[in-house]
């Protein structure tokens, strides 16, 4: 007598979708070679998955049985074409081994996958739409809103990059570790680019976008899980929950930006806190700090301070010499000032920023950071012009929406 | 195994002097031997000047020629080597040895054909 089988619950299919839909074509692209093949039969599985689990009942191993379908279609495609005296579809199905789907190492196989998506001989931009759609699962359509494109502009983009790993034959597979430093750089900066587009969105009205942080941070904890011992990948992961742990102060009732002084810290989510202080510490102990690490150290002092005035910017800002040691940019070197603002007064930062002019003169933040210096030691007709400049380069309207307040007090001040 | 054109861009204008260009050609040449032993040299050659190009149009029966290289510009190919690899990070390594060798940049591009399998 067959078993009494749960229900499936709406919704299932979509968790498992987020969860495992990465290892599914990871698994397929190794067996099949071809990132379309793969592709095209987890897709198909996950529609087999939507008409069957509901009357069948979810399956013990929902992975296995979505990796294990998908397998069975692209064989079942693979035949069909071949019979076709298709040359492709023969050598894909010779490459495709009889023995059943197991879950074996996938691990690795979602690993191979990340690294042939960040590929460095691919253009940034390409690796992020791959690691979205492969990995991620998202669709063209919504990696092309994400990046504010058309949806053939993207949809072309991707083409361009699966025929160049495939024509170029970009490998399949995990670099050596002596190869690690070079190409873990590149993976890890398509998650935290991945990041930052949902927390900072370039532009629009939202200054956050969920959806791409929540990939960011799947991503992210996925790299952590397969490679816990590289301590830049854990001080990513902690950068991005210590950053998303702010998420619910940082937008005031009208969307507004809340800067990170003035949010009410009792909104924190202690949960993300506590886990991103965990990983910074467990990074920071291994003795190999790298810029993930720092700047997650960064946010963990932020994060320790009960209020903005009990901030220990001492600290802060030996991190942002050691910061400007191991990475230095003009971004770092602007933060920085914002710390020696607290630490030796906005005169001496004011100082560092206007050296820091003729390099981010077209970056909005330098002029909202001069801005600010400047209401602070009084001279309000210069703040007021910084304001406006920063304003014009504002991107998103929660961000011009703080500084117009801003602009607003000195007005009425 | 697949075939990879490694082409070797190089700024127009006077061929440098031998104290500049002799220690260059020896190193290029180790790479050249280094690709030899490895079993993934195929075939390499330098090109003389873009000024001594031709480039060649038909046009319905009637063909019409033009003195200089197709693109204007102020690099040309000036040499390429086909290698040999398993895949594209073997070829970008011997693309990256040929660069530090030659100190020119080098594009590596895939050929469709000519894989020996």
């Amino acid at each position: 007598m067959k078993a009494r089988i749960p229900a499936v619950a709406a919704g299932v299919v979509e968790r498992v979708f987020r969860e495992e839909y990465g290892r599914a074509v990871a698994v397929l692209v190794r067996r099949f070679g071809d990132f379309d093949i793969a592709e095209e039969a987890v897709q198909e599985a996950f529609a087999t998955a939507v008409r069957r689990w509901p009357d069948d009942g979810l399956p013990p191993r929902p992975a296995g049985w979505i990796i294990t379908t998908a397998r069975n279609a692209a064989v079942d495609r693979l035949r069909r074409e071949a019979a076709r005296a298709d040359r492709h579809a023969q050598a894909a199905l010779l490459r495709a081994p009889i023995e059943p789907a197991e879950e074996g190492p996938v691990h690795d196989d979602r690993l191979r996958l990340i690294f042939t998506c960040c590929h460095p001989a691919l253009a940034p931009a390409a690796r992020v739409a791959l690691t979205l759609r492969l990995l991620c699962g998202l669709t063209t359509a919504e990696i092309a809103r994400a990046f504010l494109v058309t949806e053939p502009t993207m949809a072309q983009r991707l083409v361009r990059a699966k025929g160049k790993i495939r024509d170029a034959r970009i490998p399949y597979r995990v670099p050596a570790e002596h190869e690690l430093p070079d190409r873990l750089p590149a993976v890890l900066s398509v998650v935290y680019l991945v990041f930052n587009e949902g927390y900072a969105a370039g532009s629009g009205a939202r200054l956050v976008r969920e959806d791409l942080c929540a990939e960011a941070v799947r991503l992210g904890r996925l790299l952590a899980a397969l490679m816990p011992d590289e301590p830049e990948v854990l001080g990513l992961l902690a950068l991005m929950l210590l950053t998303e742990s702010r998420r619910p102060a940082r937008t005031g009732p009208e969307g507004e930006l809340v800067p990170l002084p003035e949010q009410d810290r009792r909104l924190w989510d202690a949960d993300l806190v506590a886990e991103g202080q965990a990983l910074v510490r467990r990074c920071l102990r291994r003795g190999r700090p790298g810029p993930y690490q720092i700047q997650a150290a960064i946010s963990a002092v932020h994060s320790d301070a009960a209020d903005a005035a009990s901030t220990d910017w001492g600290q802060v800002l030996r991190l942002y010499d050691q910061l400007t040691a191991l990475a230095p940019s003009p971004v770092v070197a602007l933060n920085r000032a914002v710390a020696v603002a607290e630490v030796e007064g906005p005169e001496a930062a004011l100082r560092l920023v206007s050296e820091l002019e003729t390099g981010l003169g077209t970056f909005h933040v330098l002029h909202a950071v001069r801005a600010d210096l400047l209401r602070r030691l009084g001279r309000r007709s210069e703040a007021i012009a910084a304001y406006e400049a920063a304003i014009t380069g504002a991107g998103n309207a929660a961000e011009a929406a703080f500084l117009r307040r801003r602009l607003g007090e000195l007005g009425n001040g | 195994m697949t075939q990879y054109l490694l082409s070797i861009y190089q700024p127009d204008g006077p061929v440098p002097p031998p104290e500049v260009l002799d220690p260059i050609m020896r190193d290029v040449e180790a790479v050249n031997a280094e690709l030899r032993a490895a079993g993934a040299w195929v075939f390499a050659g330098g090109l003389h000047a873009p000024s001594t190009a031709t480039v060649v149009r038909c046009k319905d029966e009637e063909m019409l020629m033009t003195d200089g290289p197709y693109l204007e510009g102020k690099e040309h190919i000036g040499g390429f080597t086909v290698v040999e690899a398993p895949d594209l990070d073997a070829a970008l390594e011997w693309g990256r040895k040929l660069a530090k060798a030659i100190t020119l940049p080098i594009e590596v591009r895939p050929l469709q054909y000519g894989s020996r399998g």
